[in-house]
């Protein structure tokens, strides 16, 4: 149940992040002005908030990419039975938290 | 729709803890704290605390609720009928889980042990739900063979690989742990037909002797009586029987699909 609760949680985040994203790339796109106020955002007093932000934006762009392949497989009809199913969902919750780690290990961006 | 708090007069009020029994050993002891509700008192449902005696138990649950009712106190109310786990009617949440009392047992769980009706179930007393619209919704997939060829001289004939099918699906005993386990059920209860009705739609469905499958089909394209599953997995995760009724929505589920192609 709980893997269920997460994947929609995970679900609206994608929704609110993809939202911000795509603004910080309209501001890209639309010249240095515009991309001024993200870049006084990102380094302002909010810094840590955003780059907390962004983190937990990629756990949830990666926990629903996982479990995302598991509903897959149910429509397949495969992984139905109960004890596996319960194993899987606690090895996505722990695949989630190091790909993302790994993400961002690999950006520079916890150094 | 989704309601996370208890409306006022469903609130669960702390209750009363009844006397131990007497000459009882204190190591066999077990605590259990039961919902309790009396529609005529007016009064909110309340947790009461039970002291067993394990050396005059029997190691089921329901011997448990045997030994308050018999020894402690009268008034407690609660379905029962087989105590073989056949009839499905002591279904309960026990230690947070929905199961059946008589096969579940004492020693499967420490220390204080609850017992409440199922959830998200109007309750008419104590331990005993209101299963009216459970039932309506069996009802409602016609849980019964239709056929339109002549019917036979003697029996419905089916090959033993066709009788295979229906092992895992026939075998539910209707006690409803599964459909009142599943967040889906609670919010859309009337119009979500549930884990339980849908296995058993499954059943007919996947019955080599029925002719009626694509008006069964038909009748759960719906986006309300099918696919408010949401694969959450408690309905398998739950079953006193062992068995799964994701698997079987999902296979519903299937169907749906390869007919339009």
């Amino acid at each position: 149940m709980a893997s269920s609760i997460a994947h929609r949680m995970s679900g609206v985040v994608n929704y609110i992040g993809a939202m911000l994203v795509t603004a910080w790339l309209v501001a890209l796109a639309s010249g240095p002005e515009a991309y001024a106020i993200v870049e006084t955002v990102m380094a302002g007093p909010l810094a840590t908030l955003v780059k907390l932000a962004l983190i937990g934006f990629t756990l949830s762009l990666v926990y629903h990419l996982l479990n995302g392949v598991r509903h897959l497989a149910w429509d397949l009809g495969l992984g139905f039975d109960p004890k596996g199913s319960n194993t899987r969902s606690i090895l996505i919750f722990i695949a989630a938290i190091a790909i993302t780690a790994g993400i961002w290990v690999l950006a520079g961006g916890l150094i | 729709m989704v309601q996370l708090t208890l409306p006022n007069n469903s609130k669960v009020k702390k209750g009363k803890t009844w006397p131990k029994p007497e000459g009882a050993n204190a190591k066999a002891l077990r605590e259990f704290r039961v919902y309790r509700y009396d529609p005529d008192s007016g009064e909110n449902p309340r947790w009461d605390t039970y002291f067993v005696d394990m050396d005059r138990c029997g190691p089921m649950v329901l011997d448990a609720l045997f030994f308050i009712k018999n020894e402690i106190d009268s008034t407690l109310a609660f379905r029962r009928s087989c105590r073989e786990g056949i009839c499905g009617s002591c279904s309960m949440n026990i230690a947070g889980r929905n199961t059946i009392a008589c096969t579940k047992a004492i020693a499967d769980d420490k220390g204080v042990i609850t017992i409440a009706p199922l959830p998200h179930q109007p309750v008419i007393k104590d331990l005993i739900p209101d299963l009216t619209n459970f039932y309506a919704q069996l009802t409602s997939i016609q849980p019964w063979l239709q056929t339109e060829t002549p019917t036979p001289q003697g029996e419905w004939r089916q090959s033993p690989q066709d009788r295979e099918e229906l092992d895992g699906l026939y075998e539910c005993i209707l006690c409803a742990s599964c459909s009142t386990a599943c967040p889906s059920y609670w919010w859309n209860s009337d119009k979500y037909l549930g884990p339980a009705a849908l296995l058993q739609a499954y059943r007919w469905i996947a019955d080599s002797r029925d002719e009626a499958t694509g008006e069964r089909l038909d009748a759960l394209e719906d986006p309300f009586k099918l696919y408010r599953c949401h694969t959450i997995m408690n309905c398998a995760q739950v079953c006193p029987k062992g068995l799964n009724p994701a698997k079987a929505i999902g296979k519903i589920k299937e169907l749906m699909v390869e007919r339009q192609t």
